[in-house]
């Protein structure tokens, strides 16, 4: 049996058929979504469809030469081909090309690259690269310090693009690294901090009555209410507790209602002062607040349309006006998912939500399997990745997230995303095979 | 420290988001229908076919009124959000920016997702003109609309004009949708339902912009527009013509009838004015101008103006006295010029001497005996008792009726009755001696021009006439039921002997007073009429039918403020006659006069 059998067999199949088929579940509704209500020519590369059906063949030469490359080489290569990464979004940043207000793009001609697509397989290997090395645990102040540099860097360069989507998709590291030891303590105040940034945004865009000051925004309510009510709230904790214990207590409530108060204001500041008021308003869309200007919730309120008007099974392939006619916005990009449930209804679109679930499972579990810290770590991060991407842009076309474009993986029209994602999934799958080998 | 046990922390939040996202699916997808319904008024639009308007065809087929294209310029405000050229656009129609911007801005408060109309029937050179730009500007479309023209321009008044529907005929009628057009007034308004058609109605699905794209559910809820009905006019296209043309430059109506059959040969109001000034992007201001004009271009005179019938009425009265046997064709009765004034040098008229003389004394007795009937002791009651029998019988030759109402904007006249001078003079005060000048066409007497067609008609008939009308055949189903009831005076025939033997001698006899209308080889049987009024000169009047024993045309002629009645009415009617009867015109000269002739007229001599 020769070595490269021995990889075949091993290869993790089910991934391979799950990633193929929302391949071709993305295809069929890239094509629906651009027809534009003509028949379909399916055997063509031209359109949409065409172009996309060539990433997929492009993808799969890719996925081929990415198996055959021994893993100790993405191994060995982490810390290269992190740095050689940070080099391209540096250059991306200086002479890139801006598409849809990101200086996100390389341009080869009529063709275009997203480096930042791939800059998520490299995080991942390097933060496997570091987590793996050394004591190999987040035990030491350290190598947290170092995990968040690897991680934040990157993301910091994206946002410089801006491509705030893609950030968000770098924060999902959070779950590898939590995984691999970080303080349960971190979920918990990233969950306060959410539910202190809802309470901001919905306060801060009400206009409340006030007895000296009259009428202003109801933020500051909200902080009187943080700096008495939890006031004294940690007064009658502190009250109620053990003598002993009185100190502590103290300290850390005092510091997270601090925390809790900075952070408020900090958000409120930079949504009234730094984010534009076309973001802003796509916020306040969200939370349902009246901004005024009808337009706003276009895009979502079309998507939900589209999505809300497939009913139980949907209005059938090739028949939904609302995305072939263009009434969804990027119907064919980020918006792909409203397709989805156009045509295919809630059984549909239920569907390929749990196509992804078990995609996402069963990286937990390749994961899980390894013997090799190095994979392990990249496989969470792989896991990361594809899951804060289906959060964002399913909770977005459902009106659940704001309006922040990324990729739905696999799916949406685009060769940079989809070459990316085949990068980063064949490489694990490539590590994975090899599982038995290593002795790390 | 093992942390394995995280793998299921981190699954489960997979999980959980999972169910999240199916669970708000389900709140979409199987909720409720609302999003269905929202997608549904997105995507799916109603395209009204209009159906061609009926035409409009003279007594012989030819053409009088057609459609003809022109072009709204629709706006769409939703569909233009994206990226409209205001400047450029207002430099392709010529409009200044602030007048499309105000125009924009109208549209938007109306309906930011429905097209509304920015420019009116722009004719079709002009839309040539501008048509390869206009896709350069989202949510800007072109619809083409048919417009009515007459080709001719004839029978303006007649006809009618065509024009768009008010909030009210909106909320009148459910057929009507905001930019209809509907005929408002004339043969146009009274035929509106025929002539409309049936609206057609196609489903579409459209895009983002609001494009056609398919038809919804194949077409199969989709139903073609049915064209009106044409009409065929009784109009005698080149008599009304003609009629017109001797009506230039004057004040005035003619009404030319088929004795036979009550239809309308000719009915011309002038001043007169080309129908389709009141189309296009001009109208507003064409018709405040035609509004304001003290000539009163827009008064259809022909149905509605209302004059003292004078002279023409002493014929119906002898008619009546005859029938009622209170004289007889050789009464002859003084001419007393002690009650009421006279003319001309006669003293002892028979009925037919009286016609041709105009005798006042004469009909003044006619009347008299009429009213004061002894019907009753007071002379009172006698009186009233008379004149309420008179004036029924007056109202079945058509006076102070709308003749049946089958022209549009026909106005009845006044046949004062008793109520009327009750009111005016109280009950049991007055006597025929306070209402004597009734006798001889004046007093409260208030006819149409039409009236007097008809009674001409009446004359040539012997004493019957046919409803006049103007339309012979709707959609090819001939007349319109009704439109042509027969009504009988109640006057025996040969009581007309005496009258028509005056009307011919009015024109035929030496001295006659409607000697210009004599044409040679046809004996036409005529009335002069002149009407005192507070100008200077009195309008001019006359009434005839021809030939005398198979009568084909009867007319009434008025000019304004022209002088008598045989100076320029007799001709112009003689004019219309001979044209109507005969191939040549035996005096041109005649016609020179007529046709040279301008309001103001000079002070007869």
């Amino acid at each position: 049996m020769s070595r490269r059998e021995n990889i075949r067999s091993r290869l993790d199949w089910v991934t391979i058929g799950l990633v193929l088929l929302l391949a071709v579940l993305g295809w069929l509704n890239i094509g629906s979504a651009t027809s534009g209500g003509e028949a379909v020519d399916w055997l063509t590369l031209e359109g949409k469809h065409g172009k996309q059906l060539l990433w997929i063949a492009v993808c799969a030469v890719l996925a081929f030469l990415v198996l055959n490359i021994e893993g100790e080489f993405f191994i060995r290569t982490s810390i290269l081909s992190y740095l050689g990464m940070l080099v391209v979004l540096v250059a991306v940043l200086a002479v890139g090309k801006v598409i849809g207000g990101a200086r996100s793009w390389f341009a080869f001609g009529s063709f275009s690259l997203q480096p930042s697509e791939f800059a998520k397989s490299t995080t991942a290997l390097m933060l496997a690269y570091l987590l793996s090395r050394g004591d190999g645990k987040l035990r030491s102040f350290k190598t947290r310090l170092q995990a968040i540099a690897v991680v934040g860097i990157p993301a910091g360069l994206i946002l410089l693009q801006p491509d705030a989507g893609t950030v968000l998709v770098f924060g999902g590291f959070v779950f590898a690294l939590y995984r691999e030891g970080l303080s349960g303590n971190v979920l918990v105040v990233a969950f306060a901090a959410l539910v202190v940034a809802v309470a901001t945004i919905l306060t801060g865009a009400a206009v409340v009555q006030y007895p000296v000051i009259g009428a202003a925004t109801g933020v500051y309510f909200l902080w009187a209410v943080l700096v008495g009510g939890g006031g004294a709230v940690i007064w009658f904790i502190i009250q109620s507790s053990l003598p002993r214990q009185r100190k502590r207590i103290r300290q850390w409530s005092l510091l997270a209602l601090i925390g809790a108060l900075g952070f408020s204001i900090a958000l409120h500041t930079g949504m009234e002062k730094v984010l534009a008021p076309h973001q802003r308003d796509r916020i306040h869309v969200l939370f349902g607040i009246d901004v005024g200007n009808p337009d706003a919730d276009y895009n979502i309120r079309h998507a939900k349309t589209a999505i809300g008007s497939g009913g139980l099974t949907g209005k059938g392939f090739l028949n939904g006006p609302m995305t072939a006619y263009a009434f969804v916005p990027e119907q064919e990009t980020d918006f792909i998912f409203c397709t989805v449930g156009e045509e295919w209804g809630f059984l549909g679109s239920g569907a390929v939500i749990l196509l992804y679930l078990l995609l996402l499972w069963r990286l937990i579990f390749l994961a899980e399997r390894q013997r090799s810290h190095f994979t392990r770590v990249y496989g969470y991060g792989v896991a990361s990745v594809l899951f804060m991407h289906v959060l964002i842009n399913v909770g977005m076309v459902l009106g659940l997230a704001p309006v922040i474009g990324i990729p739905l993986p696999f799916f949406s029209y685009g060769g940079s995303s989809l070459m990316g994602f085949s990068v980063l999934i064949f490489i694990l799958l490539r590590l994975d095979a090899e599982r038995f080998t290593v002795l790390r | 420290m093992n942390y394995k046990g995280r793998m299921w922390v981190i699954g489960g939040l997979f999980g959980f988001i999972a169910l999240v996202f199916v669970g708000r699916l389900a709140q979409l997808q199987l909720g409720s229908e609302e999003w269905t319904e929202y997608a549904a008024r997105l995507t799916e639009s109603r395209e009204t076919l209009d159906a061609a308007r009926g035409l409009m065809y003279d007594r012989h087929g030819k053409l009088l009124v057609t459609n003809r294209a022109s072009y709204d310029i629709l706006y769409t405000p939703r569909a233009a959000r994206q990226g409209m050229d205001t400047a450029a656009f207002a430099a392709l129609l010529g409009w200044e920016r602030s007048a499309l911007e105000a125009a924009f801005a109208k549209a938007d408060a109306y309906a930011s997702y429905r097209p509304s109309v920015i420019v009116r029937q722009l004719p079709a050179d002009e839309y040539a003109r501008i048509s390869g730009e206009l896709w350069r500007f989202p949510g800007v479309k072109a619809r083409t609309r048919a417009i009515r023209s007459n080709t001719a321009g004839l029978a303006a008044q007649l006809v009618g004009s065509f024009a768009e529907t008010s909030a009210a005929d909106l909320e009148a009628d459910p057929f009507y949708r905001l930019g209809d057009y509907k005929g408002k007034s004339g043969l146009e308004a009274l035929y509106e339902r025929e002539l409309r058609g049936k609206k057609g109605t196609r489903y579409h699905l459209v895009d983002v912009r609001n494009n056609y794209q398919v038809p919804l559910d194949g077409g199969r809820r989709d139903s073609l527009a049915v064209p009106g009905a044409d009409l065929t006019l009784t109009l005698d296209k080149e008599l009304q013509a003609y009629a017109e043309r001797l009506m230039q430059g004057k004040r005035g109506s003619i009404v030319a009838l088929e004795p036979a059959t009550g239809e309308v040969l000719a009915l011309v109001s002038a001043p007169s004015y080309h129908p389709d000034l009141l189309l296009g992007p001009k109208r507003g201001a064409n018709y405040d101008s035609l509004l304001n004009n003290p000539a009163k271009p827009l008064f259809n005179r022909a149905v509605r103006a209302s004059y003292r019938p004078g002279s023409i009425f002493k014929m119906v009265q002898g008619l009546i006295a005859l029938d009622e046997g209170v004289i007889q064709t050789s009464t002859r009765i003084p001419c007393d010029r002690s009650i009421i004034g006279c003319h001309g040098p006669h003293s002892y008229d028979n009925l037919t001497e009286a016609i041709v003389h105009s005798c006042n004394p004469y009909f003044h007795e006619v009347m008299r005996r009429m009213v004061q009937g002894r019907r009753a002791s007071s002379i009172f009651d006698d009186a009233a008792l008379g004149l309420g029998h008179w004036t029924e019988r007056i109202q079945r030759f058509g006076f102070g009726t709308d003749l049946g109402g089958q022209l549009p904007g026909i106005r009845k006249g006044l046949v004062p009755d008793t109520t009327l001078y009750d009111k005016f003079y109280g009950r049991r005060s007055w006597a025929y001696s306070t209402i004597y000048s009734i006798a001889i066409g004046e007093g409260e007497l208030l006819t149409t021009p039409l009236q007097i067609a008809n009674l001409a008609a009446i004359i040539a008939n012997r004493g019957w006439y046919r409803t006049p009308h103007a339309v012979r055949d709707v959609g090819g189903k001939g007349k319109p039921a009704g439109v042509d009831s027969l009504v009988q005076t109640g006057v025996e025939p040969e009581r007309f002997d005496p009258v028509i033997a005056a009307m011919q001698q009015v024109v035929e006899g030496a001295g006659g007073t409607g000697w210009r209308a004599r044409i040679p080889g046809i004996t036409v049987c005529g009335k002069t009429g002149t009407v005192q009024n507070h100008e200077a000169l009195e309008h001019s009047v006359f009434m005839a039918f021809a030939p005398r024993d198979t009568p084909e045309i009867a007319v009434s002629v008025y000019v304004e403020n022209a002088g008598s009645g045989g100076s320029w009415a007799a001709p112009i009617a003689a004019l219309l006659i001979e044209h109507y009867l005969a191939d040549s015109l035996s005096n041109p000269e005649r016609e020179a006069r007529i046709l040279a002739a301008r309001d103001p007229f000079p002070e007869a001599p």
